[in-house]
């Protein structure tokens, strides 16, 4: 059962070839069987799961059962969960059990998918490595000395695992797309605005966008369409019809005008990995579509951009996390600020930590507009590369990141290796655009990603698009070892 | 950039993080190494460049004001902490 998409699973359930309870168990002994070698899942919710799981049979049983009804799925600890430890990856909220379930939990709820856990990532979504985690690092399943990428590392490592067959994620700067790609899965970050952020707890919030990640672009397009939705609580939310994601899946590609910008194909970019994304661009060429030489001429700034206005947005979220009103509080303070301080510097991990006083930095009187009126500028001038982009293009592709999964430990004591790794994805943050990452080729038996950008709001183009990519290819079928048996 | 001792105290003030001496020289190393790349973005012209804080122009939605939320004072404080009589409790400010 665990080989089987969420198509095939959807199909499965309603015409009782097992049922959900039987589909639910089975994930929670594949978690509890393999999970120890991942640390993929942070929170198991058997109990909870089996009874949802029995709900939906019987709302299978009545014949009108929604969309995703009895299909287990796991969350990211990011997302808060009504009664279930949300720790974002972080001992500050070890302890944290919110009284209220994020608007993407509620929509998941409501289309009767059961819930079987929560997935391990970077403390408070800051990494590309899973390696800031309270909860220690997520082995890639692909390569156990290796990185599953970051913050959704748990999200991406489980759904290779096949120790569930979707996860919600979520991306500031790359965050869904990386770890996708260099754990061979399927996933997308929407238009931002296009999915509540109400609930999900925020890093960067001109920046956060929730997503799924699954096996296959249809896949994802079934999660998405439960996933997105407006929400009066999420002040930047759009309020904007939700497609039926599914529905455009099989349009024919032919003329579809694909821009491959120079930039993301120059220096740094492993071989390996340029030779994995040119033969996924040649088969889209086989199918009919056309490749347009594009410019994106500053690509280069979105990374400098991206570490003034994360960091400053997050110094200011996390402003919250002071030990009083919940979460972890220090020892015995001796007095506010005592309290404040230690519990601060006692509950955040180092790459939290730095981020903070990076973004209090550049907020801090005097370098306000050298800083964060600077970057917000530049970003305006990132935007502006892709408007005049897709101008001429309907989709832009290239590598999601610089090389495939890299060992643990390996970007040293420099945070800033560590960041360039997010250098083709950061842009579509910076811009709001869609984008996605889908699984294209091998490399020394690691997984290389493709990476999709849309238009605001071309998710529907996006997953038709890679649907049809993986109608005529196989690498998303392919599994790591051990697991698809 | 290289950002002094006093300017690494200044910001665990501010930002409410006790960071004690052993760590302060490794702290301010690897800020200086994240304010070196942020630099880059001293030598753009952004002359007449309008900032961006939303890529749709969206503007705050305002609404009736009306109370919309149940009174939760009791499962909200449930996870606090300290609390006594429906109060976050903290150490003494006031002598």
């Amino acid at each position: 059962m665990h080989n089987l998409t969420i198509a095939e699973l959807i199909k499965g359930l309603q015409s009782k070839q097992f049922s959900s309870v039987e589909l639910t168990q089975h994930f929670l002994d594949r978690i509890g069987s393999l999970n120890p070698a991942y640390n993929a899942v942070i929170t198991v919710t058997a109990e909870q799961a089996l009874k949802a799981a029995a709900a939906a049979d019987e709302r299978l049983a009545g014949g009108n059962a929604p969309a995703l009804c009895g299909v287990p799925i796991l969350h990211k600890d990011i997302f808060c969960t009504n009664g279930v430890r949300t720790s974002c990856g972080s001992k500050m909220l070890d302890n944290f059990i919110p009284p209220y379930n994020a608007t993407v939990v509620e929509n998941f709820e409501t289309a009767g998918a059961v819930v079987l856990g929560k997935t391990n990532m970077d403390e408070f979504a800051m990494g590309s490595s899973n390696e800031t985690s309270f909860y220690g690092p997520v082995q890639n399943p692909w390569d156990t000395d290796c990185v599953p990428g970051g913050s959704s590392g748990g999200s991406a490592a489980a759904v290779a695992a096949r120790l569930a067959p979707g996860a919600t994620a979520t991306d500031t700067g790359g965050s869904i797309r990386q770890p996708a790609a260099l754990c061979g899965i399927t996933g997308l970050k929407p238009t931002y605005g296009r999915v509540s952020r109400w609930g999900m707890i925020a890093f960067a919030s001109s920046l956060d966008q929730g997503g799924p990640m699954a096996r296959t672009a249809e896949d994802c397009a079934i999660m998405l369409s439960c996933m997105a939705s407006f929400d009066d609580k999420d002040s930047t939310c759009i309020d904007r019809e939700v497609p039926d994601y599914s529905a455009t899946l099989g349009q024919d590609i032919k003329g579809l005008r694909i821009g491959v910008p120079s930039e993301y194909f120059s220096e740094g970019l492993d071989p390996g990995t340029e030779k994995a994304v040119r033969a996924a661009l040649a088969e889209f060429e086989a199918q009919g579509a056309e490749l347009v030489e594009i410019s994106l001429p500053n690509t280069g700034l979105s990374v400098p951009a991206y570490y003034v206005i994360a960091p400053a947005e997050a110094s200011a979220n996390l402003s919250r996390f002071d030990g009083v009103k919940y979460g972890y509080r220090c020892e015995d303070p001796k007095d506010l600020q005592d309290l404040y301080s230690r519990t601060r510097a006692e509950g955040f991990g180092e790459e939290v930590q730095r981020r903070i006083l990076i973004g209090t930095y550049c907020l801090s009187a005097g370098y306000y507009e050298a800083y964060y009126g600077k970057a917000q500028q530049v970003r305006k001038l990132i935007q502006q590369d892709f408007e005049k982009a897709f101008e001429s293009v309907d989709v832009i592709m290239g590598p999601t990141c610089p090389s495939p999964a890299f060992k643990f430990g390996s970007k040293g004591d420099d945070p800033v290796a560590m960041y360039l790794e997010d250098i083709y994805t950061i842009a579509t943050n910076l811009a709001g655009l869609p984008g996605m990452s889908v699984p294209c080729g091998m490399v020394d038996d690691k997984p290389v990603g493709l990476q999709i950008i849309g238009n605001y709001f071309a998710e529907a183009r996006m997953l038709n698009v890679a649907h049809q990519y993986q109608q005529a290819t196989d690498w998303h079928d392919l599994a790591p070892q051990g697991v698809a048996s | 950039m290289s950002i002094e001792r006093k300017e690494i105290e200044k910001l665990a003030t501010l930002s409410r993080i006790a960071i004690n001496d052993e760590t302060i020289n490794e702290v301010s190393q690897r800020l200086d190494s994240v304010l070196q790349l942020v630099d880059q973005l001293q030598a753009v012209d952004t002359t007449g460049v309008e900032a961006m804080s939303h890529p749709m122009q969206a503007t705050q939605r305002l609404r009736e004001d009306e109370v919309s939320e149940i009174n939760q004072r009791e499962a909200l404080q449930a996870i606090a902490p300290d609390t006594e009589e429906g109060l976050f409790l903290v150490p003494k400010v006031i002598e």
